[in-house]
């Protein structure tokens, strides 16, 4: 047919005819993409992405501005790759668009400087996200936050909304608990190494030690591996293939050991990525064997707990409760029964609302990045999840807790949000 | 009168270059509701099937007002107009073939009204399929065409090709579950036909404009009937060793007086490659399997599931299987519903056709098929609705490769002629589009297609709408003249 079209993709890693070609166009993703739903552009479903990459493999279309600005918009929240009955690996057709754009797109001076801030210099060690944390927890105690929320300064700079979707620092973070063993309580069950995450370290650390709580509690010894670090999720959603890798290579010494019986994270994203960690060093001659083995020990907390079976709580929680799936948990590893199953061990009583699996436009750091279409998103999931009236949102990631929280202030809905975790710690305790 | 629609008119722009008619639409619609930039716009050019050309605009209009004044502009500037959904259809029926503008109805998608005492709703062209059942469900109600697209399909597309889906064999297709349109015609004008009655007075208009492919008019409401849920639903699995056993149980079935609100046949080729995404527990090693649906009263149903298994047993059938609750049901469901598109796991790109024969002829048209496969070399899976005789011989291929392309064409165009042969039609359920047309000669007198073109050119008179879909080719003095723009067909990749 027509000559050997040359490609606007780098060479290296880049979406490749065996990938996209899986693609048959059906349009069966169309509506089961929350950005498709929100702005009803093709460019904005996962069909039309896919399409751009291939017209970009192709020399049709340039890898610039406009092809930026639809892949950026992706949530990455793998609804798509559920519904798609063609097998297309989305999520990693995703990535390597994602680092094609790392490589060869210009961002803006100001993106740069924030992009490899955050990305190179904050995430990457504990230490330096710490300081980090604790200048923006600085800025909340201090009462720099109220005045300049009060001021209506935060508005005026188009803020408000962002400075609403950051979390709340902690008062003691979880680096604290780096290296350090919990017994089990009764009869020792299992042993596993804790991952504490980035993020969830220093906003999150209460549900650390809940975590840590739950799982002692039904006879699991509970390690905090002293090296582990950051899991690579936002570098890899962000294009950052080597930086995650990385990462993993860290995590893989750190927490490969026999005497683990599994590897266990509270953040669906971090377990997705985590899970990934086979494929990601597939070509790494040193790690990919190892990569294999740890992939086989990571389990998302719901998971571990559902397959180890719970102890009876000591009281039974009694409210009508929602379950969201996080898009990392449900689309990414296919885990939807197991947080259900635990909340309704203690007693809860769950409804289900319309759409629970799909995206509430949290995504990462979609919210702040895509602010705009993060609440279009968020407005509508809320419509959805207020519909079954319940008394308590759960859910299982970090990432969708804060936007469930911004979303119920939104739909002025007094649910807690909370993580399921927290809720087996109130039945426990 | 016949000369008077002969001289249709003029030249339509290919592309919407007129800077003042992107301006207007912008004025029309709102700024952020036009597409004009050629990186956009290259994301319109496909739908579901194999052919693509792009627009020269895309409007996304969120009322009927907006849509009539569009229509107004496209008609005084004579700018081809085709009406878009999901674009997941599979005839080229929202490919704008001339290019011209692309009215997406993706922001028209609401559900205007749900009337529960006479069991009807109003929805926006742009409402998906299947979201209007969820939508009604906890009413005990839903809307019964449920193409295999429905997850993403829009009732607009629905009526513009009057698809299908397997339960049209109980309920009929989409004209039969559609009792009023609010049309706007090409003058701007916003008519409306029909109502929430069932049945409809003086010229069946409503009837007309189901399946008439956005050629008349842009409907924007549409009122449809809304059935309730029966009372008990029997699914079955029937597994047979050839296709040949299988095809001849359809007749079998029907011959004993049992109406099933579907019955669909998958060949154990297309079997084996839906199983590995759906693990709906198909047989990896039968010949053909029907997947038999029955609804009603519970007694009813009890005594035909029983009918059923005998027939099938008489006829051979290795075992037949009842899904035991609704998991199971929807998971066979779900096999059958992403049969299509599953096959992307095993080839790059497929054809699907959409022939029809009588029931009788379903074991003469099957042999036919595995024929032309080997004549030209070729993989050709079936899926397809047995009960109504609607096949889906769906086309393996390669489109790096030109010269296998040009062997599902031939092989293609042979299967429909056998069906015609038979007694049967080029079309079930996926309307004519662009795929078909040439066809149409071969089903109709040159006499019937200019009734039928004479009546389009009632409505559309100067061809703004969907210019160059249903009627042949080679009728372009009947046609509209001017350049035309050959349609690519889809390139490497998707």
């Amino acid at each position: 047919m027509a000559e050997k079209p040359v490609s606007n993709f780098s060479s290296g890693e880049k979406p490749t005819w065996d990938l996209y070609s899986k693609c048959v166009h059906c349009g069966l993703c169309l509506d089961q993409c929350p950005t498709y739903r929100a702005l009803g552009t093709e460019m904005d479903s996962p069909r039309g992405r896919i399409y751009q990459m291939v017209l970009v493999d192709q020399g049709r279309l340039a890898l610039s501005d406009s092809f930026v600005t639809h892949i950026d918009r992706c949530l990455g929240c793998m609804n798509c790759q559920t519904a798609c009955p063609s097998g297309v690996p989305y999520g990693s057709l995703l990535e390597r668009a994602r680092s094609q754009i790392e490589e060869n797109y210009p961002r803006s001076w100001l993106q740069r400087q924030v992009r490899s801030h955050f990305y190179g210099k904050v995430l990457p060690s504990f230490g330096s996200l710490a300081r980090n944390a604790r200048l923006v927890r600085f800025y909340q105690r201090s009462g720099l936050q109220s005045l300049a929320r009060g001021s209506g300064l935060l508005k005026l700079l188009g803020v408000a909304d962002l400075d609403a979707l950051s979390p709340r620092m902690e008062s003691e973070f979880s680096f604290a608990d780096l290296g350090r063993v919990y017994p089990a309580e009764g009869t020792q069950r299992g042993r596993v190494a804790l991952l504490i995450g980035c993020i969830g370290s220093v906003a999150f650390a209460e549900l650390n030690r809940a975590t840590i709580r739950v799982l002692t509690r039904n006879g699991i010894e509970v390690h905090i591996p002293k090296s582990q670090s950051c899991c690579g999720a936002l570098h890899l959603h962000a294009g950052y293939l080597e930086q995650s890798r990385t990462m993993a290579r860290h995590n893989i010494d750190a927490m490969l050991k026999p005497e683990f019986d599994a590897i266990v994270t509270n953040a669906a994203g971090c377990g997705s990525t985590m899970k990934e960690y086979a494929a990601l060093l597939e070509h790494d001659a040193e790690y990919a064997e190892r990569a294999q083995q740890f992939v086989v020990k990571v389990r998302d907390i719901s998971e571990y707990l559902a397959q180890v079976g719970l102890v009876e709580p000591a009281r039974k929680l009694k409210a009508r409760v929602t379950y969201q799936d996080p898009c990392h948990l449900a689309h990414a590893q296919g885990i939807r029964s197991a947080p259900r199953q635990l909340l309704k061990f203690i007693g809860a009583e769950v409804v289900e609302s319309p759409r629970a699996d799909s995206c509430c436009g949290s995504a990462g750091v979609y919210n702040v990045t895509q602010n705009e279409i993060s609440m279009k998103i968020l407005d509508e999931k809320m419509e959805d999840i207020a519909s079954v009236m319940p008394e308590i949102v759960a859910t299982a990631n970090v990432g969708c807790m804060l936007q469930l929280s911004v979303g119920a202030k939104r739909k002025g809905l007094n649910s807690r949000v909370v993580h399921v975790v927290e809720l087996l710690d109130e039945a426990y305790y | 009168m016949v000369q008077l629609w002969r001289r249709s008119k003029a030249v339509l722009h290919l592309a919407v270059n007129l800077p003042g008619v992107v301006d207007h639409l912008r004025k029309i619609a709102g700024r952020d509701a036009v597409l004009d930039r050629p990186e956009d716009l290259m994301l319109y050019e496909y739908d579901a099937g194999i052919r693509k050309s792009t627009p020269g605009a895309v409007v996304f209009p969120q009322n009927t007002e907006q849509v009539s004044q569009i229509m107004r502009l496209a008609t005084a500037e004579n700018v081809a107009v085709v009406a878009r959904g999901a674009a997941t259809g599979l005839s080229g029926g929202s490919i704008p073939t001339k290019g011209g503008l692309v009215i997406a109805f993706s922001r028209m998608n609401r559900i205007l009204e749900v009337d529960v005492e006479n069991q009807r709703a109003v929805v926006q062209p742009g409402v998906v399929n299947l979201q209007l059942s969820e939508h009604v469900a906890h009413l005990g109600l839903y809307f019964a065409p449920d193409p295999s697209s429905q997850k993403a399909c829009t009732i607009g597309g629905n009526v513009a090709e009057n698809s299908g889906g397997p339960h049209t064999l109980m309920h009929g297709v989409t004209v039969n579950h559609v009792t009023g349109v609010e049309v706007v015609l090409p003058s701007g004008e916003i008519v409306h036909f029909g109502g929430k009655a069932a049945e409809s007075y003086g010229y069946d208009m409503t009837g007309f404009l189901v399946g008439s492919e956005g050629t008349v008019g842009i409907t924007t409401a549409i009122t449809v009937k809304l059935l309730r849920k029966p009372e008990k639903i029997a699914t079955l699995l029937g597994v047979f060793e050839s296709v040949d056993d299988a095809a001849l149980t359809v007749s079998a079935i029907t011959a004993a007086g049992i109406t099933p609100a579907a019955l669909e046949m998958l060949d154990g080729w297309t079997l084996h490659t839906v199983e590995a995404f759906c693990h709906a527990g198909y047989p990896l090693d039968a010949g053909a399997v029907l997947l038999i649906e029955l609804e009603g009263l519970r007694e009813a149903v009890e005594e035909q599931a029983i009918a059923v298994r005998e027939v099938c047993l008489r006829q051979k059938a290795r075992e037949v299987r009842r899904a035991k609750d609704e998991e199971e049901r929807a998971l066979l469901w779900k096999g059958r519903k992403m049969a299509f598109a599953a096959l992307g796991r095993v080839t790059p790109s497929y054809y699907t056709q959409d022939g029809v024969v009588p029931r009788s002829q379903i074991p003469a048209v099957m042999r036919h098929i595995g024929n032309v496969a080997k004549k030209y070399d070729l993989i050709i899976g079936n899926i397809f609705h047995a009960g109504d005789g609607n096949l889906h011989p769906l086309i393996l291929f390669d489109m790096r490769n030109a010269e296998q392309f040009e062997r599902v064409l031939s092989a293609s165009t042979e299967i429909l002629e056998f069906c015609i042969q038979c007694g049967g039609s080029i079309t079930g359920e996926h309307g004519v589009g662009m795929e078909k047309r040439d066809l149409m000669s071969r089903l109709f007198t040159e006499e019937d297609l200019d009734v039928m073109i004479g009546l389009r050119n009632a409505f559309n008179g100067a061809g703004v709408l969907n210019p160059q879909k249903i009627f042949p080719t080679p009728r372009m003095c009947r046609e509209i003249s001017g350049p035309s723009q050959n349609p690519v067909l889809m390139q490497e990749g998707l």
